[in-house]
């Protein structure tokens, strides 16, 4: 008879490891996404260059390969890096540049009338942005956030690779102690679908929220 | 540690090889999405309540679920039920389930902009439903996908190097085991890093010209 009880206690660790990851490489894809999203709109040629460089890049290679070179190549060059900040760093980078477009999307996607008010009320740039466009542009960017943030999180299962302890490596310690592998995996199957949906039902309820007061603004 | 070209030339054969078999797997991956994304399209529009609520429950749930760990699945909880597949194979139906279920919103979207008119003139016509389906809904609905889908592929083609954790010798495999042999991680990891960029920078290029090609439809 299997000791399922403690095996339990590994699999919770593992999804706390996993919701942790979650979240700080969620901030620090938010932070990228702002930004690189708003540097490829700027009105300056290094920027706007710069961030297109790292969007592209980011882009353009796998998350695994990222997360490869940031835990083995950095430290070659002098950046020792804790698997735990590897896979954040990698995870927040990979899907800020993605979040990024969505920022300038959404931006962009905001009328020309509204940037001719600022001008007319002689609001300047920064003002503008910060009052009037990023307001509107925050709700039209809400929904495609969630569905990156599911990315990020199935995104960290691939950190186990890197002897992070999440729960794709707890899965793993299951299976190679009990010799069982429906179990542990189907149970962690399960929990990454029922932390997706936790995502998705979170969003849904912010843009709710946020909605709230702009009705008749946007047709 | 330093950057050594004659090390470069070394391996290159070796991760040539690992390239061959990522196109490989992209391709037969890519070829499987593309029909499984179709039946998961048709089976949600099909009138047996049962039958689309089903499998548009196990859409979602393959969707909000991590390929690293369904590809464990398949790799390693099929045999205990007495189905042993080569990892290649094993990899191909991972990605093409996990993609299908992508693929099967472009469909779904296609199809359903296909005007409500081209119906009604199909029957008004006394076109069978399988003559409506194939000369009137499905060459206007294909094209305006087909940007889609080459953008899920070249998604599926960054995801590929997960397949190294079921010891398909891809290119990220190869580029570990020779990290391994030889001890220097920065040519190998780099590389892979270099190779993905070329192949999608590329794909980005044929992707703009599919947009420009199929992304608009007269109406």
């Amino acid at each position: 008879m299997t000791q399922w009880s403690g095996y339990l206690g590994l699999i919770v660790q593992g999804a706390l490891v996993t919701i942790e990851l979650t979240l700080m490489g969620s901030v620090l894809a938010l932070i990228m996404a702002f930004l690189a999203g708003m540097g490829r709109l700027s009105r300056f040629f290094v920027l706007r260059a710069l961030a297109t460089a790292y969007i592209e890049f980011f882009r353009g290679t796998s998350i695994f390969v990222q997360l490869f070179f940031a835990y083995f190549v950095l430290p070659l060059v002098g950046l020792e890096l804790t698997p735990l900040q590897a896979g954040v760093l990698a995870l927040g980078l990979n899907v800020g540049a993605y979040a990024a477009e969505v920022v300038r999307g959404a931006i962009q996607s905001i009328g020309r009338e509204q940037y001719e008010a600022c001008i007319a009320l002689n609001l300047g740039r920064w003002h503008g942005m910060r009052h009037v466009i990023l307001p509107q542009a925050l709700l039209v960017m809400l929904p495609t956030f969630g569905n990156n943030a599911i990315e990020l999180l199935k995104a960290t299962s691939v950190v186990s690779l890197i002897s992070l302890a999440d729960l794709t490596f707890q899965a793993q310690v299951v299976r190679a102690q009990t010799g069982n592998t429906m179990v542990p995996f189907a149970t962690i199957l399960v929990i990454y679908f029922i932390l997706a949906l936790l995502i998705s039902w979170g969003v849904r309820s912010l843009e709710r929220r946020m909605a709230r007061g702009l009705d008749g603004v946007r047709v | 540690m330093d950057w050594d070209w004659n090390f470069v030339w070394e391996i290159m054969p070796t991760l040539i090889q690992g390239v061959k078999i990522t196109i490989l797997a992209t391709l037969l991956g890519s070829v499987l999405a593309a029909i499984v994304g179709l039946g998961i399209a048709l089976a949600r529009r099909s009138p047996n309540k049962a039958m689309s609520r089903t499998v548009g429950w196990a859409a979602e749930f393959i969707r909000g679920t991590p390929l690293l760990v369904q590809l464990y699945f398949i790799f390693y909880v099929l045999p205990d039920i007495g189905i042993l597949l080569p990892p290649l194979v094993a990899g191909v139906i991972g990605l093409g389930l996990h993609y299908g279920t992508y693929t099967a919103e472009v469909y779904r979207a296609g199809i359903d902009n296909v005007p409500r008119g081209q119906w009604e003139a199909a029957k008004a016509c006394n076109l069978s439903a399988r003559q409506t389906w194939s000369h009137i809904i499905i060459p206007q609905a294909i094209p305006p996908m087909i940007p889609a889908l080459a953008n899920y592929f070249i998604a599926m083609f960054k995801e590929t190097p997960l397949l190294s954790a079921i010891t398909v010798l891809e290119l990220m495999n190869q580029a570990k085991s020779v990290a391994n042999t030889y001890y220097r991680y920065i040519e190998p990891i780099t590389l892979v890093g270099a190779f993905f960029l070329a192949i999608s920078l590329c794909s980005v290029v044929l992707l703009r010209w599919l947009e420009r090609r199929y992304g608009k439809i007269e109406r």
